[in-house]
């Protein structure tokens, strides 16, 4: 499969390339559903002028990216097309691989169950056969570099690709089953933007099911895993910011990041949800409602982790999918990582419910965004309220999407226990909902 | 959220649209076509009200009383644009410094992508003349533009007369709190265009011009007067702007109030305005209105010199006199002093976000499969992609290409260039794409469903997108496109629905909007002066698309036809 995977990759690098040199390019840098506060370019260039001239790049507040990723621009800035492009394909290979060990470990254990006899007799059509699972790893990748979403996410040279690259690494290591590499990784993600920390459960759901230690509150195995696990994060995490203090020799990077992100004190219209609700807060209120939206991005990991325990891939999708709907400055390139899994899960498509109507609203609403902002700043007969109107009708598409998966999935897995045609008490055909 | 998550009844519902899918479709598309020309019905119109107060004509004297001194100039002004043949920039500088303005000129130049034949010009190049009337009270933030088009010819002369009149009468007034600019522009809109870039530090359409050496705050108004006759009996106020932007719909009131106030004949789309709703004759004349003012909006080009200032989010309107022949005449002191209160009011309103006018959108429901099945990629691939291809080739080579077909056959280049549009057109139509019909054997039944939906979905938010736009041009091409889009299949008479087909596309549209439109300015032409009439329109277009960046014909090429081709292709499916 290397060879449709370099094809890929080369067709992919062109279109980069060729919008690179187009004029589009100097269009899509601007565009609000493309580049936020936190990763626009431009912003990253105001950076490293004021670490040039020798000023802390946090003062001012135009800054808010990290001193690790200040420095890998310093050296690089001159290559910062080639740099986007690697972080594209490194994702996508990533991905490529980690869905590859995935899908492996998924038929082998299926193979298992058959063999002992786990199934119930009228399900076999639901397994999966190495031939269906044959070009799933190569579409992830193509679901990834193809997007449109991706394309104009490198093409703005948005910082949002490198968290990508380092989000699908740390997925390619723990589904490896490195759990050091996967405790670096995760730390350097959540360096990078918090939000990654809910994808520490999953990935130590994950290295205790591979290790088949019990998930027991009482057994000690559990509890000696889990603080390895949680040494190894949040030593690395520890280690990473004390490099960032000597790098640029002050704390100066803390209230700016991550003060910057929980306090969301920018309100440039993007396609999240806080910047309207914000912009119309009394100020009185402000306190309140921050913490309520942002312990909403924290907390649906625990009803996950526990409905979804014996599945951590899975877990570790569902995860990005809320992170993403919740946080206070998401991007396109964010909604494009968890986009690239859903061909993992094509065989969820006979129980899916509403892919017709999700791809319909994505659609309509990926057009409307540039219609209604020109109307609201160029041409002025519409308001923020239009452009708003748009945004939650994505975000509404978006949570959808994610529901149904999620529907089809633990619906798969109870007719897998239960058997495919359900029968009532009476003897009448069931239908499952999820309430 | 019972609708998407109980299964009971979003069977019931799906149910339920699959087997009623016709009749509402037809039911939706009758019931916004009836919608649509309700709106020249004045029972359902908010009659003109204010949406601001500031905006009301009140408490403004006017004491204008040069139109005498204003008809003199304008015959001196005709006499200089003889003698130096072209704009008479010398003597306009005089002029202006003569009457207090800092003057500047600006220079510009221009080549056409062909020769337009309407105006005969290809290499242009010219001098804007404008001056500059600080305002003595205020901080210089804010200005107003009034504008006057050197035009060749015996046209405009009393437009610049009556500028250079009221330059003088407002230098003596003291209470101006807004700069404002009197401007002369040659070549009308590329000269303005021109000016307008060079005041905003902008080159979107490629126009070469030495930057403005005055400069007065940024504009909120601007007002373009086109007089070309001493005797004038209405005035005609022009309000499309490019891409069918429109002003504030504020500014036609006042306009409107002011003329009666003063005793002049006000006229929009060059009709007067009828009291008698309630009879047909009422209706059929505001329904006539409103469909030339659809026409001209859906058209995308700018109708006065005041359309590009719309692009900058400046309200602006032209003002054309007109001289009907009617026993009642208005002369130019009347209005020098419509111009005159008009600018007192625009000069004490501030920029006040809450004054819109927002038309009501409505939106036609289509009629979509609702069976989504597994889509075989290459079999919904092969025909988008050689339909876009076919659009691109549209798009871009009747320009490129004019060379090679002037060469090769004895056409002009205008001609050629529209010939090429027209035979790339014809073209597309010879295209049978379904290449996997050679691959695979036979086109498949699904094939051809699955590409009529994603066809489908193409148009819709294609046509909400242009909608939300240009409003009249949306409901132009959906008008036309959504009965057969909606219905075709490859099952039906062939032959019949070809020409169906042909008849309704967007090129057949334009033809019937020519027509339309002749005929509702009264002057309706024979089959062959509108064959020339079109063949004229669509060359205007691409040079509007060139001179002042118009959206129509990038649309229509790039979007619509290979829209339209899709749904070619799946007549001829197999």
């Amino acid at each position: 499969m290397a060879a449709p995977l370099t094809l890929l990759l080369i067709v992919a690098v062109t279109i980069r390339a060729v919008l690179f040199r187009s004029s589009l390019a100097e269009l899509i840098v601007e565009r609000v559903e493309v580049v936020s506060p936190l990763n626009a370019w431009k912003r990253v260039v105001e950076g490293l002028a004021l670490l040039d001239l020798g000023v802390s790049p946090y003062s001012g507040d135009v800054f808010h990216e990290t001193p690790l990723m200040i420095y890998l621009f310093h050296f690089m800035v001159d290559y910062a097309e080639i740099v986007f492009m690697i972080a594209d394909g490194i994702t996508a290979v990533a991905l490529y691989l980690s869905i590859q060990t995935y899908n492996k470990n998924v038929f082998r254990k299926q193979k298992y169950a058959l063999e002992s006899d786990r199934y119930p007799a009228d399900c076999l059509e639901l397994l999966r056969s190495p031939k269906e699972m044959f070009y799933i790893p190569l579409k992830v990748a193509m679901f990834y570099l193809l997007n449109p979403f991706t394309i104009l996410s490198c093409v703005a040279k948005s910082t949002c690709g490198l968290n990508n690259a380092i989000i699908a690494l740390f997925i390619l290591c723990t589904l490896k089953g490195s759990a050091l590499l996967s405790g670096i990784l995760l730390a350097l993600a959540t360096y990078q933007s918090i939000y990654p920390l809910t994808l520490f459960a999953p990935a130590l759901l994950f290295f205790l099911q591979r290790l088949y230690i019990p998930v027991n509150l009482r057994r000690s195995s559990f509890w000696f895993f889990t603080l390895q696990y949680a040494f190894i994060y949040v030593g690395s995490l520890v280690v990473i910011t004390g490099l960032s203090f000597f790098l640029l020799g002050s704390w100066d990077f803390i209230p700016s990041v991550y003060g910057f992100i929980f306090s969301v004190p920018d309100l440039t219209p993007n396609i999240g949800l806080f910047w309207y609700f914000f912009a119309e807060m009394f100020e009185h209120f402000r306190l309140f409602f921050i913490c309520v939206f942002q312990i909403n991005v924290f907390f649906y990991t625990i009803p996950l982790s526990i409905k979804l325990k014996e599945h951590p891939v899975f877990l570790i999708f569902m995860q990005i999918a809320n992170n993403l709907e919740d946080r206070p400055y998401p991007t396109v390139g964010d909604v494009a990582l968890y986009m690239a899994f859903l061909p993992a899960w094509s065989h969820l498509y006979r129980f899916l419910r509403n892919i017709f109507l999700v791809s319909c609203v994505l659609l309509a609403c990926s057009a409307l965004f540039p219609v209604l902002w020109h109307l609201w700043i160029y041409a002025g007969s519409a308001n923020s309220n239009f452009y708003y109107a748009i945004t939650l009708l994505f975000n509404f598409g978006q949570i959808l999407l994610v529901s149904d998966y999620f529907y089809a999935y633990l619906r798969r897995e109870h007719h897998l226990t239960h058997g495919l045609y359900l029968k009532k008490k009476d003897g009448t055909e069931a239908t499952l909902v999820l309430k | 959220m019972g609708l998407l998550s109980d299964p009971n009844r979003r069977k019931a519902l799906t149910n339920l649209l699959t087997r009623l899918n016709t009749p509402i479709c037809i039911v939706c598309y009758l019931a916004a076509i009836v919608w649509f020309m309700g709106l020249a019905f004045e029972p359902f119109t908010l009659r003109t009200y204010m949406s601001e107060n500031a905006m009301g004509s009140t408490m403004v004297e006017e004491r204008f009383s040069s139109g005498e001194r204003a008809l003199s100039l304008a015959k001196e002004f005709d006499a200089h644009k003889r003698k130096a043949g072209g704009m008479p920039v010398e003597w306009l500088v005089k002029a202006m410094q003569a009457r207090g303005l800092e003057v500047f000129t600006q220079s510009f130049s221009r080549k056409l992508p062909f020769p337009d034949e309407n105006k005969e010009r290809y290499m242009v190049g010219g001098r804007n003349v404008y001056g500059i009337l600080r305002a003595a009270r205020a901080p210089r933030t804010e200005a107003l533009v009034i504008t006057a088009p050197c035009s060749p010819g015996n046209s405009n002369n009393q437009a610049v007369g009556l500028l250079l009149a009221l330059a003088q009468y407002f230098r003596n007034q003291i209470y101006w709190a807004k700069d404002i600019i009197f401007l002369v522009n040659e070549h009308d809109l590329i000269g303005m265009q021109a000016w307008l870039e060079g005041y905003h530090h902008t080159n979107i359409t490629g126009m070469e011009y030495s930057p403005l050496q005055g400069r007065a705050g940024s504009i909120q108004a601007a007002l373009a007067l086109e007089l070309s006759g001493d005797v004038i009996t209405s005035l005609d106020l022009i309000l499309e702007g490019l891409n069918g932007q429109l002003p504030n719909l504020d500014l036609t009131n006042l306009f409107y109030a002011f003329c009666q106030k003063l005793g002049a004949l006000c006229t929009i789309q060059g009709k007067l305005q009828r009291n008698d709703w309630d009879t047909a004759e009422g209706y059929t004349h505001a329904a006539q209105t409103m469909m030339l003012m659809v026409l001209k909006q859906a058209c995308g080009r700018s109708w006065g010199d005041h359309g590009l200032f719309l692009r900058y989010h400046i309200e602006a309107a032209s003002i054309r006199g007109i001289n009907s022949f009617r026993h009642y005449k208005t002369d130019a002191t009347t209005i020098g002093r419509l111009v005159f209160v008009l600018h007192r009011k625009l000069v004490a309103t501030h920029k006040n976000p809450s004054c819109r006018c927002r038309c009501s959108c409505i939106t036609l429901a289509f009629s979509v499969s609702l069976q989504p099945s597994s889509p075989g990629m290459l079999t919904v691939l092969t025909p988008v992609v050689i339909s876009h291809l076919t659009g691109v080739a549209l798009y871009l080579l009747p320009v490129h290409l004019q060379e090679m077909a002037v060469e090769h056959f004895p056409v002009s280049e205008t001609e050629a260039v529209v010939l090429t549009a027209i035979a790339i057109y014809t073209a597309g139509l010879a295209l049978p794409h379904n290449t996997q019909r050679l691959l695979s054997g036979e086109g498949t039944e699904q094939g051809w469903k699955v590409l009529k939906l994603t066809a489908l979905l193409y148009l819709a938010v294609l046509l909400g997108c242009t909608a939300l736009i240009n409003f009249s041009l949306g409901f132009i091409l959906a008008v036309t496109l959504v009965p057969i889009t909606a219905s075709i299949t490859p099952h039906m008479p062939k032959a019949l629905c070809a020409l169906a087909m042909v008849l309704l596309s967007p090129a057949f549209t334009i033809l019937y909007c020519v027509f339309i439109y002749q005929e509702l300015i009264e002057a309706p032409v024979s089959v062959g002066e509108g064959w020339m009439l079109f063949l004229s329109v669509i060359s205007q277009g691409i040079l509007d698309h060139a001179l002042y960046g118009s959206l129509v014909y990038p649309l229509l090429a790039l979007f619509i036809y290979p829209c339209w081709l899709m749904f070619w292709n799946i007549l001829f499916w197999n």
